[in-house]
């Protein structure tokens, strides 16, 4: 076992284990856009940033890669590291100011204003769906192309892909393109409107197989 | 058949072929590197061979193929003799004045001679000439000495002699604790301890591990991996060679662009003949130690000169970086330890071999040991290349080896590290150059580009430039680096378009913070630098477009207007022909006036006016 302490607690990690998962079983919130429990970590999002002192420097890291070592001092919240969140989410929601995701995590965050020129893309470029394609499907029908300012997942070629399944992972997967945000009327702006409002669709009706991630959607028709 | 075996048979070799040399025979050293090969130095060397031919001189002269001397911005150059009688812009119409005069009779051709700027002198020989006088050539000594497709020129200058002595009389211990003794680091720019990188591969786990040569320079503005390479390669697969020996790997890669062909070309060269001398092979030197190398070529991804990235292309993956958290050295190349250096640490390394550790430490600063190879453009006298000692005073590289801005202006700034570096102001210019201080600055050593720019440059404009570069360069992986260099390139655009708003500045200064602090590699995180240091450095600037809405340099065409002075124009009409706008009306003889309405603020006006009454406000 490892010994590290977390955000001043001291705690216990097999070896192997990465920051970020140690952190949420002993219930220490990381905000993440990128990673998923059953794919590779892959350390883009930049939102799992915490602050690691190994006794000679203080680093930033990104969590969902970062092993544990022994006697390290984690902090998932300084204000380093929250400001930095903040701007990356700004970032994220001036390319896809319509992602549910984006102005749920923003609400939570406390973000106030998107100081960027809108833009109105719909993926942010995580790669889960590119991972979960390739990893747990075994397909690999989908992949990034160019760099930079000119990234994007296609097919290759941008030519229907002939080993696809159509199995609909990718959309499963993609915390970007589920249901938009309708609250922003003006750009740059932050919805806000469901800040508390996160009802658990699979709890209260058993039968309902909602594949997304919780929306409230379906809550509010069978409550009328 | 020609395989060398033992240290004493590479002796007997070395020394055959001093003998057969002969010292009398006057020879030309020609050089062929990129620089001088664009001013036209193939030319020359046909010209050499035909006139030879022409006077059947072969016996009486020698002509030899050379690399890059460094001083690029005289080329083509040529030395001749043991002498070193130096001759630059050298055109094939001189040879047969050259060969007459200099070659036979040892006269001198003076107006082929470089004249030092400075006292009005002219100089004869090589190693007195100001750009080579000051400057302390190691890594580079044999750069214009030898022909770098002959191994036997390497040889004979005491070529693979570090290898065989290493290999025989050194263990593996010995020779990491002989680099990191010496105090080398990385000179692609990270500046990690080159002994330390070795011993951390050495221990790791596992028993295939490979050792990688990078030589991926994609910086505008920085030529020294590539004039190495092109130079003398054998030095490097020299350095590769001991460094797999000491670690325990068996193969190695070279990783350069395919935009070298030259480079890629005399590296191949270089491959084939060491194996075919037994130094790259089989059982190298009787030792039972086996060891290849193999070029891969980059496809011309500016992210891929950095480690993890670098290794992902050689893999045949996307070239995109990777969190380093676990170390290359434990887990690099197919999850095997791998030891990745640049390739001028690699040349470093026969000579720390050769000549001891302390010779080595000798120099330099108290953490940077050693020499630093800068390349050396810009809006200076004598672009090049240069090699100093680590420490030497920026003050020194720009005006006793640079020769002072191009056409006497004022200097405002250099930027050293390529695009991710930053610009350092004048008074700044005392500063030893190494590692650390470099960082303290706000710049970085990185690949060595210095690019020295004058009193007409616009600072926020140049972090404009660095930005698009970056833009386009950056693999978007994480956000921070892909959206953070587009949100800067945004804002400094709207600055000098005159669109800037009081609050942007702040606002440029958190995301270039965020961006440094959050990115996934070392581009991302140095890529604010040029925003960071001309914020730092150069506010006043930012602030008179933000503010002022004007371009103290005149460069931002939304920001300038032309004007023509009443008591300079004499109306001689030179402008007037070749506004592309018809902007500029007068009569002959009379005071010329411009258009702003329809003036596109070309310069054209500016650039032609021969009596300076074109300014801008």
């Amino acid at each position: 076992m490892v010994n590290l302490i977390v955000n001043g607690t001291k705690v216990q990690a097999e070896e192997g284990y990465t920051i970020l998962e140690v952190a949420r079983f002993y219930g220490i919130d990381i905000p993440t856009l990128c990673y998923h429990d059953e794919l590779t970590p892959y350390g883009a999002c930049r939102l799992c940033i915490v602050e690691v002192d190994d006794g000679k420097r203080t680093r930033l890291v990104a969590s969902c890669l970062y092993p544990v070592e022994e006697g390290i001092k984690v902090k998932t919240n300084t204000e380093r590291v929250i400001q930095g969140r903040k701007m990356v989410l700004e970032l994220l929601l001036a390319r896809c100011p319509n992602s549910k995701t984006l102005q749920d995590l923003a609400s939570r965050m406390g973000l106030e204003k998107v100081r960027f020129k809108t833009e109105n893309e719909n993926c942010i470029l995580c790669g889960l769906c590119v991972r979960m394609c390739a990893e747990q499907m075994r397909s690999g029908a989908i992949g990034f192309v160019g760099r930079g300012k000119k990234r994007e997942v296609v097919t290759p070629f941008r030519m229907a892909s002939e080993i696809c399944r159509n199995c609909g992972a990718c959309m499963y997967i993609c915390p970007a393109v589920e249901l938009q945000c309708r609250g922003v009327k003006s750009p740059g702006e932050l919805c806000n409107s469901c800040l508390v409002f996160t009802p658990q669709c699979l709890e209260k009706y058993g039968q309902v197989m909602c594949t997304l991630d919780s929306c409230g959607a379906c809550v509010e028709k069978e409550e009328k | 058949m020609k395989k060398i075996r033992t240290l004493q048979g590479l002796r007997a070799l070395q020394n055959s072929l001093l003998q057969k040399k002969n010292f009398n025979k006057p020879c030309v050293r020609v050089c062929l590197g990129t620089g001088c090969r664009a001013r036209g130095s193939v030319d020359v060397l046909k010209s050499f061979d035909d006139e030879i031919k022409k006077q059947n001189l072969k016996i009486k002269v020698g002509i030899k193929r050379t690399g890059c001397h460094g001083f690029c911005e005289r080329g083509p150059v040529i030395v001749i003799g043991s002498k070193e009688i130096f001759y630059q812009r050298v055109k094939p119409r001189d040879v047969p004045e050259i060969v007459s005069k200099t070659l036979l009779n040892g006269e001198v051709v003076d107006r082929l001679l470089y004249v030092d700027p400075a006292t009005g002198q002219k100089v004869l020989y090589e190693y007195e000439v100001p750009f080579y006088k000051k400057q302390r050539r190691r890594i580079l000594a044999n750069n214009g000495r030898i022909d770098p497709t002959d191994i036997l020129d390497y040889i004979a200058v005491g070529g693979y002699q570090a290898l065989a002595k290493a290999i025989t009389t050194m263990s593996c211990e010995e020779i990491i604790d002989t680099v990191e003794k010496s105090g080398l680091r990385g000179l692609g720019g990270g500046g990690f301890p080159t002994g330390r990188k070795w011993r951390l591969c050495r221990k790791a786990p596992g028993d295939i591990k490979f050792v990688i040569g990078n030589g991926d320079e994609g910086d505008p503005g920085a030529f020294s991996d590539r004039s190495l390479m092109e130079a003398n390669p054998h030095s490097i697969l020299e350095g590769m060679i001991i460094g797999a020996y000491a670690i325990g790997a068996n193969q190695g890669y070279l990783y350069v662009r395919a935009e070298y062909p030259l480079a890629l070309k005399h590296l191949q060269i270089a491959i084939d003949q060491a194996r075919e001398y037994g130094f790259l092979g089989n059982n190298i030197l009787s030792s039972g130690f086996n060891f290849d190398i193999k070029i891969n070529r980059g496809g011309g991804a500016f992210v891929c000169g950095e480690s993890s990235a670098l290794v992902s292309s050689i893999e045949g993956k996307v070239g995109e970086p990777r969190a380093k958290y676990i170390h290359t050295t434990e887990r690099g190349l197919w999850n095997k330890p791998t030891n990745l250096n640049n390739v001028k640490t690699w040349a470093s390394v026969p000579l720390i071999i050769n000549n001891g550790a302390d010779w080595y430490a000798k120099i330099g600063t108290e953490k940077s040991k050693g020499t630093a190879i800068f390349s050396l453009v810009g809006k200076v006298n004598n672009t090049g290349l240069v090699e100093v000692p680590m420490g030497t005073q920026l003050k020194a590289i720009i005006y006793d080896i640079g020769g002072g801005i191009l056409g006497g202006r004022r200097f405002k700034a250099i930027q050293t590290g390529g695009p991710s570096g930053g610009c350092i102001p004048e008074e700044l210019l005392d500063l030893p150059v190494d590692f650390e201080r470099l960082t303290e600055t706000g710049s970085m050593m990185g690949s060595g580009g210095m690019i020295v720019m004058d009193e007409d440059t616009c600072m926020v404009d140049v972090a404009r430039y660095f930005l698009d570069f970056l833009r386009y360069e950056s693999c978007g992986k994480c956000v921070p680096c892909r959206e953070g260099i587009k949100r800067m390139l945004e804002i400094v655009t709207d600055i000098t378009a005159g669109r800037g708003k009081e609050d942007d500045l702040e606002l440029l200064q958190e995301l270039a913070e965020m961006v440094k602090d959050f990115s996934l590699c070392g581009l991302g995180k140095t890529a604010p630098n040029t925003v960071l240091s001309t914020l730092r450095y150069f506010r006043d600037e930012y602030e008179a477009h933000v503010t002022d809405k004007t371009c103290p340099a005149g460069i931002c065409k939304d920001l300038i207007e032309y004007l023509i002075l009443g008591d300079k124009c004499t109306g001689c009409g030179a402008c007037l022909k070749l506004c592309p706008q018809q902007a500029i009306q007068g009569e002959p003889k009379k005071l010329h006036v411009i258009d702003s309405a329809k003036c596109i603020r070309c310069g054209i006006c500016r650039d032609v006016c021969p009596y300076e009454a074109i300014t801008f406000k």
